[in-house]
């Protein structure tokens, strides 16, 4: 695999042809938000959080759907894009019923710990607030769309991992909504197998474990890699993998 | 069938033409159908029966004629006498046209008996002069669903010469020396684009047209669908022959079941002469066509969109690169065109590429098909050269603004695209120009507004429109457009306050940005371009809480004077 060097402000880097953007950036300790992005799933670029400015394109690019390539000017912080990462955290905090202190992941966020990295105090738009349902009628989950900011990583885990496809995205636009099967209920949902991945990357509270109350849920991604590099390296167990 | 086998089929056709002394073509494309142009043709047949005229006159149901505020149209063809356009026919005109023209020779226009002389449009009607018809040039003349109309107006020889004389370098080559660019809106010239297609590494490739178009009030793509079916087959013909694909696929919008439905037809009617499918005219080449349709969202115009929906798929767009050249349906490398775009290509492979670049201006080549819609007197569907001025559209072929009032604004590009206010109206109509001003070509929606328009709320319209049709796959988009659709509302509604107004343009400038697709890069167009001409009247809703076009209602009042008060 051939090597590539690009710039990242105003800093040459080395990185692997056919590497994502964002990858080196994470491998660089350069922080940029993400949200739908995670380690182990297909990249989406649907929150638009880690654009970063691109010298020659006039265009901001998505980090994590753009591959790195020689010669590539990068900027991840400039004051337009810290502005705009902040809007868009805004939008996602108008648009559906994020109320903090009443929320099973309140300390343990992601989009919570995003929008105080970046000193997002207040929201500037118009609170969309919809009457949202919440559906517990899983023996051991609930999912509150209240909660849910549509990264669809509970779709991608359990379509690529679990290999289950439960979850999928119906409606469009600000309607959008994530269901279970055929837009039924969870608990009746038969080819659900309550594996909980969906549970366990879900970025903020729209997916908790059933007793969990305010500020009770922590979640665990690891196991991603844990998977992947297992199935890679062909190790069934831990024993195996010690 | 081989080429001898086409021109006989053409010659026999015209012969069979030839034979009657008059021809009745009666509209039936969907503006004429739904204002009764079934009962029109109906009676008309009705008539050569009753008349025992059959052999010298012929009914024909044809495509679209243009002005279609005025529709049912129907033209009279009579040997040695021209062509007569009537206007708003009803089916006992249809029956009078018949007994007249096939038995009179005629008399000059002003001596038409009634009611046939008010309804007869003046031969040198601006609104017909002022075109150049290269994409239509069948439209309304031929009966979509006869394939042999089309071929005895020399259709697929354009097919013929290509796979006869020409390597698919050479195909691709003709196009790009035309100049002719993506008619879908973003200009993109298409012989690059076949080009990348043809030198993409693939066993398999696709060639798709694009038909679904979405923009309100333009209807240019399911015109030509419905008009000259055979036209676009063609055009992707050759394309897929260009390119090395032996499959095509026409994305055609649901709602638009008469053009799904010609196409299809066209579809069987050519693979059955052998103009489609297997070793199409005795030559090695193979292309099939399937017609898709779509489910009625706007984002699958988008073309990843499109892929994903032909997929089976979701409609969500998804980031490009990888672009469809290199990877497209089912990861093959994919060319996908506007269905206008395909309608210039036997044109240009006729006619060969210097006639095509010797009409249009230095860097926008051929006509430009627009549906002309809103405050004028002739609203329909023109094509026109690129570099006419938007004054020679609005006043000569739309004839002007009705009761007298100004003109405003002419909006381009639908959700997409921007407005042109007055000052502007001598600009010449080109990509390059129209997006100077802010605006785009877009696929050729042309709404003209007059006096009594509010631009703020036509800036609402195409926001709520954006609001409904974005897929809610990226944010910036899902729920930036109804945010910026909320503080349009509270500009209308008398509840806005200054800071509104910046925080909308701030909204705008990032959504435009930071979004994934077309739809959500563009969706702010509208508003960006009526605050760049028309501040005033934002300011005037927002400060004397006054909307000078007398449409807003203003009824509320902003959070601050309460909370004052």
């Amino acid at each position: 695999m051939s090597v590539v060097t690009l710039t990242i402000n105003d800093e040459l880097v080395s990185a692997q042809e056919g590497q994502t953007l964002l990858s080196v950036l994470q491998e660089r300790g350069i922080e940029v938000p993400t949200l739908c992005h995670l380690d182990g799933l297909s990249e989406r670029g649907g929150c638009r959080l880690c654009m970063v400015e691109m010298e020659g394109t006039g265009r901001l690019q998505a980090a994590c759907v753009t591959q790195v390539q020689e010669g590539m000017v990068v900027h991840t912080h400039s004051e337009r894009l810290v502005k705009y990462r902040r809007m868009i955290l805004e939008l996602l905090f108008s648009e559906r019923n994020h109320v903090c202190a009443v929320c099973v992941m309140n300390g343990h966020c992601e989009l919570q710990w995003e929008a105080a990295q970046i000193g997002m105090d207040h929201v500037r738009y118009e609170y969309l607030n919809p009457d949202l349902p919440m559906d517990a009628s899983h023996e051991r989950f609930v999912i509150d769309h209240n909660r849910c900011i549509l990264c669809t990583r509970c779709v991608r885990v359990c379509d690529e991992i679990e290999g289950a496809h439960v979850w999928d995205v119906m409606g469009r636009g600000v309607n959008s909504r994530v269901i279970a099967d055929l837009n039924q209920p969870w608990g009746t949902s038969q080819s659900c197998t309550s594996c909980g991945k969906c549970v366990q990357v879900c970025p903020t509270g729209a997916l908790f474990s059933k007793g969990a109350t305010v500020a009770e849920m922590e979640k665990q991604h690891n196991f991603l890699r844990w998977i992947l590099d297992g199935r890679e390296k062909k190790i069934w167990s831990y024993e195996n993998g010690k | 069938m081989n080429r001898s086998d086409l021109e006989a089929l053409a010659q026999r056709e015209l012969q069979r033409q030839q034979a009657f002394r008059c021809r009745i073509l009666c509209c039936a494309s969907t503006p004429c159908l739904s204002s009764g142009a079934t009962a029109v043709y109906d009676a008309i047949n009705a008539a050569i029966k009753e008349g025992e005229l059959d052999a010298e006159v012929q009914a024909v149901s044809t495509g679209c004629m243009g002005p279609c505020s005025r529709g049912p149209m129907v033209t009279v063809q009579v040997k040695d006498e021209g062509e007569f356009i009537y206007e708003h026919v009803s089916p006992e005109v249809g029956r009078q046209l018949v007994t007249y023209h096939a038995r009179s020779a005629a008399s000059p226009a002003e001596e038409l008996p009634e009611p046939l002389r008010t309804r007869l449009l003046p031969s040198d009607m601006p609104f017909f002069a002022k075109q150049k018809k290269v994409v239509l040039s069948n439209s309304g003349l031929i009966d979509p669903e006869r394939l042999e109309d089309y071929v005895a107006r020399g259709g697929y020889a354009a097919l013929a010469h290509a796979l006869r004389e020409m390597t698919p370098e050479e195909v691709c080559r003709e196009i790009i020396n035309s100049g002719l660019r993506g008619r879908g809106g973003a200009g993109y010239p298409t012989g690059l684009k076949w080009d990348m297609v043809r030198k993409a590494r693939g066993d398999k490739k696709y060639v798709i047209a694009n038909g679904d178009e979405g923009d309100p009030g333009a209807y240019m793509d399911r015109t030509l669908m419905e008009s000259d079916p055979h036209r676009v087959l063609e055009g992707m013909a050759i394309a897929g022959y260009a390119v090395g694909a032996d499959q095509g696929y026409i994305y055609v919008r649901g709602e638009y079941p008469i053009a799904a439905k010609r196409l299809e037809r066209a579809i069987r009617t050519a693979e059955r002469r052998g103009l489609l499918g297997s070793r199409i005219l005795d030559s090695n080449f193979n292309f099939r066509i399937d017609v898709r349709i779509g489910a009625g969202a706007f984002v699958c115009g988008e073309e990843t969109a499109l892929m994903a929906s032909i997929m089976g798929r979701r409609g969500q767009p998804t980031p490009r690169p990888p672009y469809p050249a290199q990877s497209g349906l089912w990861g093959k490398p994919t060319l996908i065109n506007n269905v206008e775009t395909f309608g210039n290509i036997a044109p240009i492979i006729q006619n060969g590429a210097e006639w095509f670049a010797s009409i249009g201006t230095a860097k926008s080549k051929g006509t430009k098909i627009f549906a002309l819609a809103g405050k004028v007197a002739t609203t329909g569907l023109i094509e026109v050269p690129m570099g006419i001025t938007l004054r020679e559209i609005v006043y000569d072929i739309g004839g002007g603004i009705p009761n007298d009032l100004a003109f405003k604004a002419a909006q381009t590009g639908g959700p997409s695209g921007g407005c042109i206010p007055a000052q502007y109206l001598d600009t010449p109509v080109d990509y390059e120009s129209l997006k100077a001003l802010g605006s785009i070509m877009g696929s050729g929606g042309l709404i003209i507004m007059d006096e009594h328009s509010c631009m703020v709320d036509v800036a609402k319209f195409f926001m709520e429109f954006c609001m409904d049709e974005s897929c809610g796959k990226c944010v910036p988009c899902r729920v930036g457009t109804v945010q910026m659709h909320r503080l349009l509302e509270r500009i209308t509604d008398g509840s806005a306050t200054l800071q509104d107004l910046e925080t909308l343009k701030e909204l705008c400038v990032m959504v435009k940005e930071t979004s994934l697709c077309g739809l959500g890069q563009s969706a702010p167009n509208p508003v960006l371009s009526t605050i760049q001409y028309f501040l005033d009247e934002y300011e005037a809703h927002i400060r004397e809480r006054r909307c000078p076009a007398g449409v807003c209602t203003l009824e509320k009042t902003p959070v601050t004077e309460w909370v004052h008060a």
